[in-house]
């Protein structure tokens, strides 16, 4: 036997070359997504950055992080105040008091599927790639948690959980405002809203009404309410396009959106499509939250389109308010809508 | 000494396997298609867009905010007949200036070719018989009522109309069907693109061009007052549509 000792030797270093790993690094435990099925079947993979994977201890950090407000300056406000589980992660506001009861001029946004915008531009307007990236932002606006990121890695490193929390997610005990923002993104990246009467109708397992039915045509028909150009379809189970346009709401634009964050005119009062999951929870709705119903958005493209040098072509008969859909038709679309809200989805986070 | 040499080959493929293949192959070329845009031979790119610079055939003053379009089936045909085939399709997107640029995944033999084409959109088989899920991730697909499918180019923008205000357009062109009756009847409308004749020697990257004024020009003077919008369930516009797209791209140069 000892004779094939040197062979052995050698095919153990052979193999070993191969790899480049060191092998007793601390690791998490990993997390992989759960992909539903209808979005396995018909889009692109999710965005999920090689120095952010997903891992059980990171999402829970996470988790506790984005409930915690810790991360505000008076330690009054957390995230989960304007985005809260029953509003699918928005708040039913029109605009959210901040920490110094100042509002801001954006309606605040629902969470999930946020690791399926592969564009990875955030906010109404687009104005942060990524999302580690962007849970930078409120934690040190003035309108919203108003804080240092000195003051809140401190009081973390302080804290008697969160020392050890950051240890088990990413191996180290020494806390600062990255990591945070990579905990708090593995968690949002968790927030997957795909099992609504909608989804369970396109995988067989129910049935629509015929008004559903006939709602979910006038969205896909390019002579009634043409949603689809912008908002998703059955082949796009994200609901949302996650590219920017002017859907026509003024003739005077004064909140320039994207046109603020390109510096291009012609980008000017254009703002991200949202996705139409979950408007059950969502309202009031639009970027600034003018509108409190649904019937007052169907009405505004039905017969309220404002011209203006940006509106989007796909606004049709801007001149006459847009394509007046009849009362039928208008009220079919609403209840379509409605089967896109996901009520395992509020239930379950 | 037997017993070594399972030991031995394996430490050996182990070894082989750690390195990159690079197995060239000297006779077989990769091919690239670049796609270069033009208004009546002014250069088109997303910097021209959003401002009405253009004037169609009918004489209406226009921009272009959204170009986008999908080809498919580049063929490489010898005059004996025998034809190779490059694996997939490419989504043209002039508004991101992305995909401008398609390198297929298959290489072709060096030699000469009788003729070498690609398609305009997808033919049925690809249209009907495949999900894409980048294409429906981009928002691409075409509803079920119109036939489901893909579209085959999505060109938009702002035009004057005849009482000089502007006036959105949507010029959307997929496969043509007629909804009119009890059942859906259809008209293919994706086209071969013939780019003629080529020797391949090297390396080679084919300049194509495509006119955006043709569109609009010939054989049909197209009317945006009249044809603006709601042209995806509309068979004649997408007849028109059709014949209007046969001369718009051209080979401009073969470089290799
Ligand atoms: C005071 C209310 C408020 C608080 C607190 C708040 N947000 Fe928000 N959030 C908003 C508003 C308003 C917007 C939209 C702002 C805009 O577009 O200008 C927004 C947008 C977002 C978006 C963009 C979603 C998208 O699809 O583009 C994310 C992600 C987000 N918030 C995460 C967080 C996280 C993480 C925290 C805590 C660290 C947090 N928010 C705290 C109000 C708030
Ligand atoms: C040209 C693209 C486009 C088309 C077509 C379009 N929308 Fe929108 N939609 C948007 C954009 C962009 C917004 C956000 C606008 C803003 O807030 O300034 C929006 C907002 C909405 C909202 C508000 C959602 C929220 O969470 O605030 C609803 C609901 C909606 N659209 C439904 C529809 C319906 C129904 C149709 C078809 C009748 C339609 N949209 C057609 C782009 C479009």
């Amino acid at each position: 036997m000892l004779k094939w000792t040197p062979y052995y030797i050698l095919l153990f270093f052979v193999c070993l070359s191969c790899s480049n790993e060191s092998v007793d690094e601390y690791v998490p435990t990993p997390s992989p997504l759960q992909i539903p099925q209808l979005f396995q079947d018909n889009i692109l993979a999710p965005v999920i950055p090689t120095n952010n994977p997903q891992t059980v201890e990171g999402i829970a950090l996470g988790k506790k992080l984005f409930s915690d407000p810790i991360l505000s300056a008076d330690n009054s406000q957390a995230c989960v105040n304007c985005h809260a589980p029953e509003n699918a992660f928005t708040d039913p506001d029109r605009f959210s008091d901040g920490i110094d009861g100042l509002l801001g001029n954006r309606n605040s946004m629902p969470l999930f599927n946020l690791a399926w915008n592969y564009d990875e531009k955030f906010f109404w307007d687009g104005r942060v790639f990524s999302l580690e990236h962007q849970a930078f932002q409120p934690v040190t606006d003035p309108l919203e948690m108003h804080n240092t990121w000195a003051q809140v890695e401190q009081r973390l490193q302080q804290h008697i959980e969160y020392p050890n929390l950051f240890e088990r997610a990413f191996g180290t005990s020494t806390i600062d405002s990255t990591l945070v923002t990579k905990a708090i993104a593995q968690f949002e990246r968790t927030l997957i809203s795909s099992n609504s009467k909608f989804d369970k109708y396109l995988l067989g397992e129910v049935t629509l009404t015929p008004q559903e039915l006939n709602g979910f045509n006038v969205f896909m028909d390019e002579t009634k309410g043409d949603c689809f150009h912008c908002h998703g379809s059955d082949k796009n189970p994200l609901w949302t396009d996650n590219i920017f346009h002017n859907n026509g709401l003024d003739a005077t634009i004064t909140d320039l959106g994207l046109g603020k964050v390109t510096g291009d005119p012609a980008d000017n009062g254009k703002f991200k499509s949202p996705s139409l999951r979950n408007l059950a929870f969502t309202a009031p709705y639009m970027h600034d939250g003018r509108f409190a119903t649904l019937d007052e958005v169907i009405n505004h493209y039905s017969e309220g389109l404002q011209n203006s040098p940006t509106i989007d072509p796909l606004m049709k008969k801007v001149d006459q308010g847009g394509v007046q859909l009849s009362t039928q038709d208008k009220a079919d679309l609403k209840a379509f809508l409605l089967t896109l809200s996901d009520y395992h989805f509020i239930d379950n986070n | 000494m037997q017993k070594i040499f399972p030991i031995l080959f394996f430490s050996l493929i182990t070894l082989v396997s750690c390195g990159t293949d690079n197995d060239d192959k000297v006779s077989e070329s990769i091919v690239t298609f670049n796609f270069n845009h033009n208004w009546d031979g002014s250069t088109v790119t997303n910097t021209n867009f959003s401002t009405i610079q253009y004037t169609n055939a009918n004489g209406e003053e226009l921009s272009i905010t959204k170009l986008r379009y999908l080809i498919s089936n580049i063929t490489f045909q010898k005059s004996d007949g025998e034809t190779f085939v490059l694996n997939g399709y490419n989504l043209v997107d002039v508004t991101n200036n992305t995909n401008l640029s398609f390198s297929p995944t298959t290489t072709i033999p060096k030699g000469s070719y009788s003729k070498v084409s690609f398609t305009f959109g997808f033919n049925n088989e690809d249209n009907y018989n495949n999900n894409y899920p980048d294409l429906n991730a981009a928002s691409w697909s075409v509803p079920a009522l119109l036939g489901g499918g893909y579209h085959y180019m999505q060109l938009e923008g702002r035009f004057i109309n005849n009482i000089t205000t502007q006036t959105g357009y949507v010029y959307h062109t997929i496969r043509a069907v007629d909804n009119s009756g009890a059942t859906p009847t259809f008209q293919d409308t994706f086209f071969e693109v013939d780019l003629g004749e080529v020797t391949i020697t090297n390396n080679a990257t084919f300049e194509i061009n495509m006119n955006i004024a043709e569109w609009f020009k010939n054989p049909n003077t197209w009317d945006l007052n009249t044809l603006n919008n709601m042209l995806m369930p509309n068979f004649n516009a997408q007849m028109m549509m059709f014949q209007n797209g046969q001369d718009v791209f051209s080979l401009s140069a073969v470089n290799q």
